[in-house]
């Protein structure tokens, strides 16, 4: 019990709030934060400050901050004749570590799922290495949350480094989820008196663990394996969604689990720049061919590829549902389209 | 509609979406419309779902309130098309009458009909349009910012309060707080064109200060002016849904799409951005109705409707015209008259002080004649 315990350390609110603006001493932490049109999204954190957890999800996912928009890949002198014309330079863009504060677990979830594609990919290991995730697991989900149907749960600590567990008595138990969150929680020393959390706190922890799993009976992705590719391809509630689509990308760029680029090279006023930028399967250019043929030219085709990704494809190729249930969609898609129908309708088949 | 005296507690949305249900059920029962556009309940409060009823039984999800939000005008196109019978480019249109389809309409929706039937999209006879008068449709942020960031779960719609239900309790609001801006100065709620209407019309409404929003931003100086735009699209994200939502864009390629050349960056640069919305902004100019669909469907809350409003403004004071009014008046930025005002092409030195382009200063005063009071 005493080498689990020592990942553990409690605190009061203040040794917590001044770890957090120790942290925001030494490099940047970020939050949500209400801003001026009552749109909650994230921002630096105040000094002094806790996260605002009564705010709800910020309307922009985690990603980007790992997945940023656009992300500068390298910038060359675009000149010609001159001796440096044309070599690629590491962009000057700062790479300092940024710590989020106030992560919820769909969120920090989606560092996990995004990393299957893109475990070969330096830009994002480099970002998501310099990325420190303090989340604070969920005491109640609200009307659009379905994370434990997808395989998470408010409970999850997946994805984060350092979690932080409210305890009914207003006191916080923290845990060093990985190495790198045992590295930033040593800053909390001084930062208040610390006590090691007691047995029946640590029941609490492993019981709110365990809360919402399976909650979906049969996991989804499971069950999704197991389903005829073409019958899912061609089932008929594909032209109902597709009805009411007006292929946007809000979904596709608010979801923390969409991560379809483009690269393109810029030039302007003799400095070029290859970016990687957010593309979105929604936008009839994503398939375009130069041969003026599109795959999937019609928007019940393009509508139809954001699922089929998010619960067959990615699911044959790497196990899990490509999607945290954070229902940022659902609370942002002008026509509701609403994914939790989508996945029923799947299983349904 | 039974009484025109309002009762005490009459439910207005209950009541047309009743009509709604049976008209558009024996349109297509009758097999004189294929398909019929409307909304139904979806899984949000606050947003409805646009849906496409195929038989009668379907047409009895069909639903109306204040949360109705988006121009149905944008699936008319496509829908249509869908209906007919498949050919390849260039193949002669098929013979004979092609299916119709059903839809309703507001005042701008219809004024929107109005400028899809003149610019082609859509063909007068093939759309069965039926009229209900907008009471002006509610701004769910408004709702949202009411609520204080608490969880809304319910929302009932009165006459003139709304009951919100929230995870803290239930609040009253008044409802004309929570109208959308564009319906606030919306002078034309009642459609302009329809076959059959269902509710009380509104009439002409009367409204003091149309463009007082425009005009508080006119007022600034240039670098206020800039510094405002620049804020309010700071956020945007690029996901193109006021494009998308408003019937008027229906490039086949976007300007944003075109890559040969590329007129515009692809990413979150704020260069980029501002052009995106700026273009946008000025296609829609001499056709925007004011719906304000792309400023309900933007999930970062950008109000970007205050662009073409002030296009629409200056279309009104340039050229006194309003679109969607007349199938028989031609759209003035599409139309070429010998005299038509053009202060924009007024040349002089630089140290002559420029006259305002509002106001028509730069004219001769007979290019007015067609601007109404």
């Amino acid at each position: 019990m005493n080498s689990q315990s020592s990942r553990y350390t409690k605190v009061d609110e203040g040794a917590l709030r001044t770890w957090l603006s120790r942290l925001g001493g030494q490099t940047r932490v970020f939050a949500p934060k209400s801003g001026p049109k009552g749109i909650v999204d994230w921002a630096e954190l105040d000094d002094g400050g806790l996260p605002d957890l009564d705010l709800g999800l910020p309307l922009n996912s985690i990603k980007v901050f790992y997945f940023p928009q656009p992300e500068i890949l390298f910038t060359f002198n675009a000149r010609p004749g001159q001796p440096d014309s044309f070599r690629l330079r590491e962009p000057e863009e700062a790479g300092g570590e940024i710590v989020l504060a106030g992560v919820r677990p769909c969120d920090a979830r989606s560092i996990t799922l995004n990393s299957l594609p893109y475990a070969e990919d330096p830009y994002f290991q480099a970002r998501t290495d310099r990325l420190y995730v303090i989340g604070f697991p969920c005491m109640e989900g609200c009307s659009t949350c379905f994370c434990s149907w997808v395989g998470g749960g408010p409970g999850s600590t997946d994805g984060m480094d350092v979690a932080v567990w409210q305890m009914p008595g207003g006191h916080f138990v923290i845990e060093a989820v990985t190495e790198k969150g045992g590295k930033l929680m040593e800053g909390l020393h001084g930062a208040g008196p610390v006590a090691e959390p007691s047995e029946e706190e640590l029941l609490h922890i492993e019981q709110w663990r365990k809360k919402g799993l399976g909650q979906a009976g049969e996991d989804p992705s499971l069950s999704m394996r197991h389903k005829d590719l073409m019958a899912c391809y061609q089932a008929p509630f594909w032209q109902q969604v597709a009805d009411c689509c007006i292929n946007c990308g809000t979904c596709t760029f608010l979801c923390p689990t969409c991560y379809c680029f483009d690269i393109q090279d810029e030039k302007a006023r003799g400095i070029g720049r290859r970016i990687r930028y957010w593309d979105s399967c929604m936008f009839p250019l994503f398939t375009q061919h130069a041969s003026g043929h599109n795959p999937r030219g019609e928007k019940i085709k393009r509508v139809r590829n954001r699922f089929m990704h998010k619960f067959k494809y990615f699911v044959d190729r790497f196990g899990p549902l490509s999607c945290v249930g954070c229902g940022r969609c659902i609370r942002q898609c002008p026509v509701n389209i609403d994914v939790r129908e989508v996945l029923r309708d799947l299983l349904a088949l | 509609m039974a009484g025109a005296e309002r009762k005490k507690g009459r439910d207005v949305n209950r009541e047309i979406t009743q009509e709604l249900r049976k008209r558009a059920a024996a349109l297509l029962a009758s097999g004189d419309i294929a398909a019929f556009v409307g909304f139904r309940i979806g899984s949000h409060p606050m947003i409805m779902r646009p849906f496409v009823a195929r038989s009668p039984e379907e047409a009895e999800r069909l639903v109306w309130n204040s949360f109705c939000v988006i121009n149905l005008a944008n699936y008319l196109p496509g829908l249509l098309r869908s209906l007919e019978p498949p050919r390849r480019p260039g193949d002669p249109p098929p013979e004979g009458p092609l299916p119709k389809v059903g839809v309703v309409a507001t005042g701008c929706w219809s004024r929107n009909m109005v400028v899809q039937i003149q610019e082609n999209q859509i063909q007068r006879q093939r759309v069965v349009i039926i009229g209900i008068p907008s009471r002006g449709m509610i701004d769910r942020r408004k709702v949202e910012l009411a609520a204080e960031g608490a969880e809304i779960t319910g929302v009932q719609e009165g006459q003139h309060k709304l009951k919100v239900s929230t995870s803290r309790g239930e609040i009253e609001l008044n409802r004309w707080d929570l109208v959308r801006d564009n319906c606030l100065t919306c002078q034309r709620p009642d459609p302009v064109i329809y076959d059959e209407m269902i509710g009380q019309p509104q009439w002409e409404r009367k409204v003091s200060e149309p463009f007082r929003q425009v005009e508080e931003i006119e007022a600034l100086d240039p670098d206020e002016r800039w510094a405002w735009f620049t804020q309010e699209i700071s956020s945007c994200i690029r996901c193109y849904a006021c494009r998308n939502a408003c019937p008027l864009c229906y490039c086949p390629t976007c300007f944003v799409d075109d890559s040969r050349p590329q007129w515009v960056g692809k990413s979150r640069e704020p260069v980029d951005t501002a052009l995106f919305h700026i273009l946008r902004a000025y296609h829609c100019a001499g056709r925007c109705t004011d719906c304000g669909t792309c400023e309900s469907v933007c999930p970062m809350g950008i109000k970007m409707r205050l662009l073409t409003r002030k296009l629409q403004k200056d279309v009104k004071e340039l050229y006194g015209f309003e679109p969607g009014l007349s199938l028989e008046e031609p759209l003035p930025l599409s139309t070429y008259r010998p005299d038509d005002p053009e202060p924009y092409f007024d040349i002089r030195p630089v140290d002559e002080s420029p006259k305002p382009v509002s106001g028509g200063g730069g004219a001769g005063e007979g290019d007015m004649g067609r601007q109404k009071g």
